[in-house]
C-alpha cells in the first residue's frame, strides 16, 4: 500500500534531478537567511551557483551536533521568528539543548512522512493507535501522532511507562499498532506475561514500530513474539524532524529513507570520505523540504550502510540498513573499538541468559558485562557455571576482539528502564 | 529417579545473601535439613535439602530467583570409623564419581548427601551391600521428638 504512489516510486532520474532541484534551492535560501551557512560559505570559497549536480554536495560546508548547540536558540533559522510553528529540542548530555523549529508547512511534511511510513506496512485509517513515545520537547511522540492523524487513525496519547494503564487502554480501545523504545517493547512483554496476558488471544494489537534506541533482530523476535505483533524498525532523529526518516516497508529488509526530502551520503567518520556504495559509514544527511531550519550536510554520528539493489515493494527510495551503532556511543577499550550493540547481538543469540544487560568499565580498561541469568542457564552446579561464563566470554571475544570479564547476576537486578536504556557505565580512572 | 532432590538457587556473593534465602524458606514455612555453599568470585550456588522441595523451589522462583531441583543421594551410613570409606569404596570400584559429597549427624544417626552422576545407579549399588538410601519423605525421621 502505498500513501503517494507517484512520489514512492519515482524513477531514480526523475528522483535525482528533484533532489538537485530541492538542494538548489535549500542552498540559495540558507545563503540569504542563515549567516552560520553564510560564513561557512565565505571559508571554503562556494557560491550556490556552484552546485551544479549532486555530486557537488560535497563542495558543502558540514553541520554537527556542536554547530546546532553553538547557534541555540534562534542562529539557524532561515524564516522570521514569528514564521514558527513549533519547537522540539533534542536533549544532549550536556549543556543546552538543539533548538529545533518547524514552520506550518515542516509540521504538515513530517507528519506526512510518517504516515507514508506507516500506510507502507499497511495501517489504514480503521487501525487504533497507542503512542507509547515520551510526549513533550522530544519529537519522537508528537511527530508520528500527527502522522498517524493524517491517515485518519484513532490515535490514543498515551505516552510511556504505567504498564498497568497501557494495558487498560490496548483492552478498551482495541488497539491496533504502536510505537515504543524496543528497551520498552522488552519490559512490556515481560509484563503481560506477568500479568498472564496472552496478547493475541487478549489484545488486537498487529503491528509495533520500535526505534529511538537502535536494537537487534533478535530483540525484534523478542518484542514480536512477546507482544504477538509485527515489529516495523523505523529511523528518525530530531535534527531531521524526528520519526518518519527511513522506515521498514512489509518485507522488513532495510528501512526505506525518503529520498524526496533527504538527500544521504554514507562517509567514513574519521576522513569525511565517501565510503564505497553497500559500506558501512556515517550517515550525513541534508534536507530538502525544510522551511524553518534547513541544516546542510548533517552528521548524524549513526553507522549504517545503503542496502544495494531495488526493493520488491517497488519503492525507489533507497534502503537503510539497520544502525549498528552510533559514533558517539562507541568504547575504546584496550585500543579496540567497540560498540554496544555487537554485544547485545551475543546476549540477545544466547540461551540462559536474560534480556538485559549492561557493559561497565574500571579501572584500566576493564571491561565487564554483567548479565542475568535465566532458568534455562542454571543445572544447579557452580562449576557448570564458571563454564557457561567462559564460554560466554570466548563468544563476546570473538565478536569484540577482547575478551571481558562475564558477570552473572539473579534475573531482576539490573535496572529496568521504560524510556531509553542506559547500557554504558564508563568509571574508567584514565 | 533419584531419591531426594536437594534444591539449587544462584546467588550473588556478597553479605547477607544466605539470610535472604533462609529467609524466603522460613516464610514459605521450610524446614531445611541441610545446606551448602559454593562459591566462586561474585557468585555462587546454595544448595538445601528440605522435606518437601517442590514447594521450597516455588518459594524462590516466586521471588524471582533462578533455582533448579537437582537429583542427589541421601546415605545413612554407620557412625563409626570406616563407615564413610564404605561408600566411598563401593562408588569407586563401580567407577562412580563423586561430585559433591557432604555429611551430618541427626540423632546419632550419619546421613552422607551424594551427588553423583546417576544417582539411581549409585543407589542400587549401595543397596545391594545393604547401605541404605532414605527417600525424601523419610527426612523426617531426624527430627528431635
Amino acid at each position: 500500500m502505498y500513501l503517494d504512489p507517484q512520489c514512492e516510486t519515482l524513477d531514480r532520474d526523475t528522483l535525482e534531478r528533484l533532489q538537485l532541484h530541492r538542494l538548489q534551492a535549500t542552498v540559495r535560501r540558507v545563503a540569504a537567511h542563515v549567516q552560520f551557512y553564510r560564513q561557512k560559505f565565505a571559508d571554503l570559497n562556494v557560491q550556490p551557483e556552484d552546485i551544479r549536480s549532486l555530486a557537488d554536495v560535497r563542495r558543502l560546508p558540514f553541520t554537527t551536533s556542536a554547530d546546532l548547540r553553538a547557534n541555540y536558540p534562534t542562529g539557524l533559522l532561515a524564516v522570521p521568528y514569528d514564521a514558527t510553528l513549533r519547537l522540539h529540542t533534542s536533549s544532549g548530555t550536556t549543556g543546552k539543548p538543539k533548538a529545533l523549529f518547524f514552520s506550518r508547512h515542516d509540521v504538515d511534511n513530517a507528519a506526512e512522512l510518517c504516515a507514508r511510513s506507516f500506510v507502507m506496512t499497511g495501517i489504514t485509517r480503521k487501525d487504533v493507535f497507542q503512542n507509547m513515545m515520551t510526549y513533550g520537547m522530544f519529537t519522537g511522540a508528537l511527530v508520528t501522532h500527527y502522522g498517524a492523524e493524517k491517515i485518519g487513525c484513532l490515535v490514543i496519547p498515551s505516552g510511556p511507562g504505567n504498564s498497568e494503564r497501557q494495558l487498560m487502554l490496548m483492552q478498551d480501545f482495541r488497539t491496533t499498532f504502536i510505537h515504543l523504545t524496543p528497551s520498552y517493547g522488552l519490559y512490556l512483554s515481560t509484563f503481560l506475561e506477568k500479568h498472564g496476558i496472552d496478547p493475541r488471544r487478549d489484545l488486537a494489537l498487529r503491528k509495533a514500530f520500535v526505534g529511538a534506541e537502535p536494537y537487534t533482530e533478535e530483540t525484534r523476535r523478542k518484542i514480536e513474539e512477546g507482544l504477538g505483533v509485527d515489529v516495523y524498525n523505523s529511523y528518525g532523529l530530531s535534527e531531521m524532524n524526528g520519526p518518519g526518516v527511513a522506515f521498514e516497508c512489509v518485507h522488513k529488509h532495510g528501512m526505506h529513507l525518503w529520498e524526496d526530502h533527504f538527500l544521504i551520503e554514507i562517509i567514513h567518520p574519521q576522513t569525511d570520505e565517501p565510503v564505497p556504495d553497500g559500506e558501512s559509514g556515517e550517515l550525513v544527511l541534508t534536507t530538502l523540504c525544510r522551511e524553518a531550519m534547513p541544516l546542510l550536510r548533517y552528521r548524524t554520528r549513526d553507522i549504517t550502510c545503503l542496502i544495494p539493489g531495488p526493493c520488491a515493494c517497488g519503492r525507489t527510495h533507497r534502503r537503510l540498513d539497520r544502525i549498528t551503532g552510533r559514533s558517539d556511543d562507541m568504547l575504546i577499550v584496550r585500543g579496540v573499538n567497540i560498540y554496544p550493540q555487537q554485544i547485545e547481538r551475543v546476549l540477545m543469540a544466547q540461551p540462559g541468559v536474560g534480556r538485559n544487560y549492561v557493559i561497565t568499565l574500571a579501572g584500566y580498561d576493564e571491561l565487564t558485562v554483567k548479565v542475568e541469568l535465566s532458568e534455562a542457564g542454571f543445572d544447579g552446579q557452580v562449576e557448570n557455571l564458571v563454564k557457561f561464563q567462559g564460554q560466554l566470554a570466548d563468544k563476546l571475544r570473538a565478536e569484540i576482539l577482547i575478551k571481558p570479564q562475564v558477570q552473572f547476576l539473579p534475573p531482576g537486578s539490573l535496572p529496568v528502564s521504560e524510556g531509553k536504556a542506559r547500557r554504558v557505565i564508563d568509571e574508567r580512572t584514565m | 529417579m533419584s531419591d531426594v532432590k536437594l534444591v539449587a538457587v544462584f546467588a550473588e556473593n556478597k553479605p547477607g545473601q544466605v539470610a535472604h534465602f533462609t529467609r524466603i524458606l522460613a516464610r514459605a514455612n521450610i524446614n531445611i535439613r541441610w545446606v551448602a555453599v559454593a562459591s566462586t568470585g561474585p557468585f555462587g550456588v546454595m544448595k538445601f535439602l528440605v522435606s518437601d522441595p517442590a514447594p521450597a523451589y516455588s518459594a524462590l522462583k516466586n521471588e524471582g530467583y533462578v533455582a533448579k531441583l537437582v537429583d542427589a543421594l541421601a546415605v545413612e551410613v554407620p557412625d563409626k570409623p570406616g563407615g564413610l570409606h564404605a561408600v566411598a569404596d563401593l562408588l569407586a570400584q563401580n567407577d562412580i564419581n563423586l561430585d559433591n559429597a557432604s555429611g551430618f549427624i541427626a540423632n546419632n544417626r550419619a546421613i552422607m548427601v551424594l551427588e553423583v552422576p546417576d544417582a539411581a545407579k549409585a543407589r542400587d549399588i549401595l543397596a545391594k551391600v545393604g547401605i541404605r538410601s532414605l527417600k525424601q519423605e523419610e527426612l523426617p525421621v531426624f527430627d528431635r521428638a
